[in-house]
């Protein structure tokens, strides 16, 4: 009997048994204990994160106060949004932030993974600091950054800039800042977890890449381009999609510093969802806002198939 | 070894399935208790000592033995905008909750709480309310859905006695105009490096504050014609000079300080800390600053929002008793009793005023903070000559605003679309304190725009 010919006859077998049959054995291999297994973490899935998510695609087509019968709208809810004059301040800030992060954050955990696995002493000391701000709550990190951001000559960063002749600067009350300000912020507080990846992916580039690179002569930049970057090439795109995800979804930072503003220099896509569901209209806007939610769920699902339909080549 | 596998995998599945059962809601009409009817109220903020908890209790005892057929429970609560709209949402307020006026017409008109015009009469002096802020219950169809309950205020200003001091002002004679208030900005702010004058611009407040000012120079966010439909009118005369002045004392004098975020709660906090030598918020909020803020009453001073040009008045606020829309006629029912108990007996007699000021006393929260009348003047004053013996706050420092506030005009709040029309205002006031090249007119055509486009959608 050629090996090949097994499965065949084996599939043929289970499609010719009779379903109680085909219970039985699926029974006796544990297929019920699997599902027992896993039925706590379907329902909670399903109930907690599925469930929601139909719910909100349906309420995206209706009017609905939660309390009152809802109505059917059509499209109402997606022109609404569509025709909102924040809109396009909100895209454009988001974008901007997207952008600002990149700029700022993305290079920042490299460089600095780079540094650290560089130092032979004391990685566990530079590594357990650089994620210490991923372990503080977030709320309390950005009202310690609101404390530090005080607008006035007497504020923590303008005095400290102001000992080398910078300042006073206006932070969070200028709408030029206002954004930079919160990307700062943002990067202090999530860089950790990006430098820990970034060296995790670094201690596992051989070292006989850098032995062989410094025989032929490379210095520290020639090593980084040539053999530390080529090597992180998967990690960086995969880091580069969940921040470009993460910054599109920004809602913590400009809803606890800024409120949006200053004149809606910090309004974001998220800030605007959360304003139509729980700000000025009292939790009456569920449609726009699950319409809006829906709208940025399939930008960043074609986004993200682009993306990787476009550096499947590169990555490898 | 896979029989105890099996085992453990039933068990964690029916304990899951157990889980879910427990977390099912109660049903509050249940009779359980001998028949009774179940009413759901709000009792005291979290964190009330033991002794009001007690108070508390007695009152509760005391509401069941005059109505042996209903079961009262309360449930701590504290008004917050984040978790109002989801508890809303979701069902999990009490049958009898607080609203604050500014929130009162669009919870209306979202269909939000329960219609009790039929049941008015119940209410004490047969519900012959304050028209003025019974209005902040009533939907555009005139029917009252909500009840005037607790802390009704006109907008006062705020002023720190002791910077007044520093910078050679007299604090018992307040700014009563507006170049007043701007000249003692400025002697502040000169004399001492703090904010002269600080303004609330985020969170819908910036637009609630500057509708304030627009009120006190005789301006209106809304006008409502003759069928009811209401037209924005943020771009009014009085608003512009409200945005004007701000403008001066923020980029001519520099008197505003160097923080534009502020919000209710942030610059209460400011203000207790002596970071503010003026602001305007409800003449209710001494509380606030001093419960929550720690503000030493000394330093207090309040007077009137100066009143300037025909037609001018003082935005009024509150709290009001709203009942879930979901309650039927039996629960509706005895949700006014409990009502009228509670919140309105101590403008009816003198032991229900003692109660319920006895609760704030064991609290700890100042008594005697100036109030507006629920009822009428009358019933007002019986209540405060009750409660004489438990004020514990500087009256004397208040005298500037409660001994006018009684012959000012109270202005109701823009009626439809309230919070959107605050929430439109708020990016334009934020705009003229952190921007110096800020385009008045222009800000104030976008923010009418968007503040129309909601008020459409609204009585659409």
């Amino acid at each position: 009997m050629k090996r090949s010919e097994q499965p065949v006859r084996d599939a043929a077998t289970v499609s010719q048994t009779r379903l109680p049959e085909r219970f039985k054995l699926w029974f006796r291999k544990g297929g019920l204990s699997a599902l027992l297994f896993a039925l706590p973490i379907i329902v909670v899935f399903g109930g907690f994160s599925w469930w929601p998510i139909l719910r909100a695609m349906v309420m995206a087509f209706q009017d609905t106060n939660l309390i009152g019968d809802a109505t059917w709208v059509g499209l109402d809810n997606f022109r609404w949004v569509l025709t909102d004059p924040d809109f396009p301040k909100a895209l454009r800030n988001t974008g901007y932030f997207a952008l600002l992060a990149l700029i700022i954050g993305f290079p920042i955990p490299l460089i600095g993974a780079v540094l650290m696995s560089e130092v032979k002493k004391l990685r566990g000391l530079f590594s357990v600091l650089a994620y210490l701000p991923v372990v503080i709550p977030p709320v309390v990190s950005v009202l310690l950054w609101k404390f530090f951001y005080d607008g006035a000559r007497t504020g923590v960063f303008n005095t400290l800039l102001g000992h080398i002749g910078l300042g006073p600067f206006p932070w969070l009350n200028d709408k030029h800042w206002a954004m930079p300000s919160l990307v700062l912020a943002a990067t202090w507080a999530g860089a950790g977890a990006t430098v820990i990846i970034y060296l995790a992916a670094l201690i596992s580039v051989p070292a006989e890449l850098y032995e062989a690179a410094e025989l032929d002569g490379a210095g520290i930049w020639r090593k980084i381009w040539h053999v530390t970057l080529p090597k992180l090439r998967g990690v960086l795109f995969i880091t580069l999609i969940l921040q470009i995800i993460a910054t599109a979804q920004v809602f913590l930072e400009p809803y606890l510093f800024t409120g949006g503003g200053p004149n809606k220099a910090t309004l974001t896509i998220l800030l605007m969802i959360y304003n139509y569901a729980f700000g000025a209209s009292l939790g009456a806007d569920y449609g726009p806002a699950t319409a809006l939610s829906l709208m940025l769920a399939v930008f960043l699902a074609i986004f993200s198939l682009i993306y990787f339909r476009l550096t499947r080549g590169w990555s490898q | 070894m896979k029989t105890y596998i099996k085992g453990l995998a039933v068990v964690g599945a029916l304990s899951l399935a157990v889980s879910f059962a427990a977390c099912s809601p109660a049903n509050n009409d249940d009779p359980g208790d001998s028949g009774k009817l179940n009413l759901t109220v709000v009792g005291l903020l979290p964190g009330s000592t033991e002794e009001a908890y007690a108070r508390l209790a007695e009152q509760v005892a005391d509401f069941e033995k005059s109505n042996p057929d209903i079961k009262v429970t309360t449930v701590d609560y504290e008004w917050k905008a984040t978790t109002f709209a989801a508890d809303l949402a979701g069902g999990t307020l009490p049958d009898v909750f607080e609203i604050p006026f500014t929130d009162g017409k669009t919870l209306i008109a979202n269909n939000q709480i329960a219609n009790v015009n039929d049941l008015l009469a119940e209410f004490p002096y047969k519900g012959a309310f304050n028209e003025g802020v019974l209005q902040y219950g009533k939907g555009s169809d005139g029917q009252v859905y909500a009840i005037p309950a607790k802390s009704i205020y006109g907008v006062g200003l705020h002023y720190n006695r002791d910077l007044f001091t520093q910078a050679g002002l007299d604090p018992d004679q307040p700014p009563a105009t507006w170049d007043e208030v701007r000249t003692a900005a400025k002697a502040i702010s000169d004399a001492t490096g703090v904010a002269g004058f600080c303004q609330m611009a985020q969170s819908n407040t910036g637009g609630w504050q500057i509708t304030v000012d627009t009120y006190a120079r005789g301006g209106r966010m809304e006008t409502v014609d003759a069928d009811g439909k209401a037209t924005a009118t943020l771009d009014n005369d009085a608003t512009k000079a409200s945005l004007e002045f701000l403008k001066e004392l923020r980029w001519t004098d520099n008197s505003m300080g160097a923080n534009f975020t502020y919000d209710w709660g942030s610059i209460n906090q400011a203000f207790a800390a002596g970071q503010c030598g003026m602001y305007t918020s409800g003449q209710d909020v001494y509380v606030n600053l001093v419960d929550a803020n720690g503000m030493s009453p000394d330093i207090y001073g309040l007077a009137m929002v100066p009143l300037e040009g025909a037609d001018s008045g003082v935005l009024g606020g509150g709290t009001l008793a709203a009942i879930s829309v979901n309650a039927d006629d039996a629960t509706k029912a005895a949700a006014v009793k409990w009502i009228s108990y509670f919140y309105l007996g101590r403008y009816v007699d003198q032991a229900g005023a003692v109660a319920y000021t006895e609760i704030a006393v064991a609290n700890g929260t100042p008594v005697g903070v100036p109030e507006l009348p629920i009822f009428s003047d009358a019933a007002l004053k019986d209540y405060q000559t009750w409660i004489e013996p438990y004020i514990n706050v500087p009256v004397d420092q208040m005298t500037p605003f409660t001994s006018q506030i009684g012959s000012a005009k109270l202005v109701n709040e823009p009626p439809v679309s309230t919070q959107d029309v605050y929430a439109a205002l708020d990016p334009v006031v934020q705009a003229v304190l952190t921007d110096q090249n800020a385009d008045i007119d222009a800000l104030l055509a976008e923010a009418n725009v968007a503040a129309q486009r909601e008020i459409d959608r609204a009585q659409s």
